[in-house]
């Protein structure tokens, strides 16, 4: 028995030595605007490489081009799970320039916005058509999750067959309900966690491990 | 569309298109379909919906035709997959995967939901 599990054990290793050896796998955050996908990857990348992805807003389509962090290398039980994060622009539908104006912004400004926004969403579908391995899809805990965006990305995802880990973010907030998500999903595990705050960082961890590694 | 007497300003035109219709189109014929309809102001509604490649393909296009003050993008409403549905690799290979759904798309300005479940879709239209 002893011998058995040591001899599992050293293939696991060699494994994992192999894996971390390959081309890092490429990983979309994914979801609806202002879920706090940015401040996701923002906090990930600094809690393993040091950096940040890009700027955090609470006006909603701030990250309006895909954002590529590479080789971070995130440590699980001894071992080294190496992906690529893609910070992608919220998915929508629709996007009315007139919805910037609310937040003090000229015209012009709100015009150029939208029409970022706009080619950021259809790059952000192109990315998950072509360019992702896996996804975190980030939704706000606080927000209703039975929209049809999130229902049909889900679905896109699901029929790509990529790992998909769902996470319930904005937990710190008094209207946060994580058991709505799982309710809205249930084919699939929710981790909850805030990632402004921290919290429950070292759960997602080990779920992007699992997922991905 | 066949042409038809355009409502204007008398109302709303609801196209119901039926999934023989749509069968044997190609997804952009799909997505033409469906937005030349929504871009004249119409409710279109697909009677076998979309497959999750074409819905990823008809927001990307959407996206490329929002113009500010001419055309702000769809509001689109299916009902959510049901709990039960087989959407295993094996259930999709064998042609089980359940995307026929009733699928309502309209000018994301004209159209809010006003509630959704499993089983209804409630919406209200209004004019432009």
């Amino acid at each position: 028995m002893g011998l058995l599990t040591g001899l599992k054990d050293s293939i696991s290793r060699a494994a994992s030595t192999l894996f971390s050896e390959e081309d890092p796998k490429r990983i979309g955050i994914y979801g609806p605007p202002n879920a706090g996908k940015t401040t996701l990857a923002n906090r990930i990348a600094r809690d393993w490489t040091g950096d940040a992805v890009g700027p955090e807003s609470h006006v909603p389509h701030e990250t309006r081009r895909a954002r590529r962090k590479e080789d971070v290398e995130i440590e699980r039980d001894g071992k080294t799970v190496n992906i690529d994060i893609v910070d992608t622009p919220g998915v929508t539908t629709k996007v009315d320039y007139t919805e910037f104006l609310e937040h003090d912004m000229e015209k012009d400004d709100a015009v150029r916005r939208s029409r970022e926004a706009t080619e950021g969403v259809a790059e952000a579908m192109h990315w998950l058509r072509e360019d992702v391995d896996g996804v975190i899809y980030v939704l706000d805990s606080s927000e209703d999750p039975f929209t049809q965006v999130n229902t049909m990305l889900i679905g896109i995802i699901e029929s790509q067959d990529l790992p998909v880990l769902i996470l319930a973010n904005k937990i710190d907030l008094d209207e946060s309900s994580v058991q709505r998500i799982r309710n809205a999903f249930p084919q699939h595990e929710t981790t909850p966690l805030s990632a402004l705050e921290g919290d429950n960082m070292d759960e997602v961890y080990d779920k992007i491990a699992e997922y991905f590694g | 569309m066949p042409e038809a007497k355009h409502p204007d300003d008398e109302g709303v035109q609801i196209d119901l298109i039926s999934a023989e219709r749509m069968d044997g189109k190609t997804t952009m014929e799909k997505i033409r379909t469906i937005l030349d309809g929504v871009r004249d102001g119409n409710i279109v509604v697909l009677e076998a919906g979309l497959t999750p490649d074409e819905e990823s393909r008809l927001i990307e296009v959407t996206m490329t035709e929002i113009s500010p003050d001419e055309f702000n993008g769809i509001e689109i409403e299916t009902y959510p997959q049901s709990k039960t549905d087989d959407s295993s690799f094996l259930g999709r290979l064998m042609g089980s995967e359940e995307t026929k759904k009733l699928t309502v798309i309209g000018p994301a300005n004209q159209i809010e939901t006003l509630h959704k479940d499993e089983t209804l879709i409630s919406a209200l239209v209004s004019r432009k």
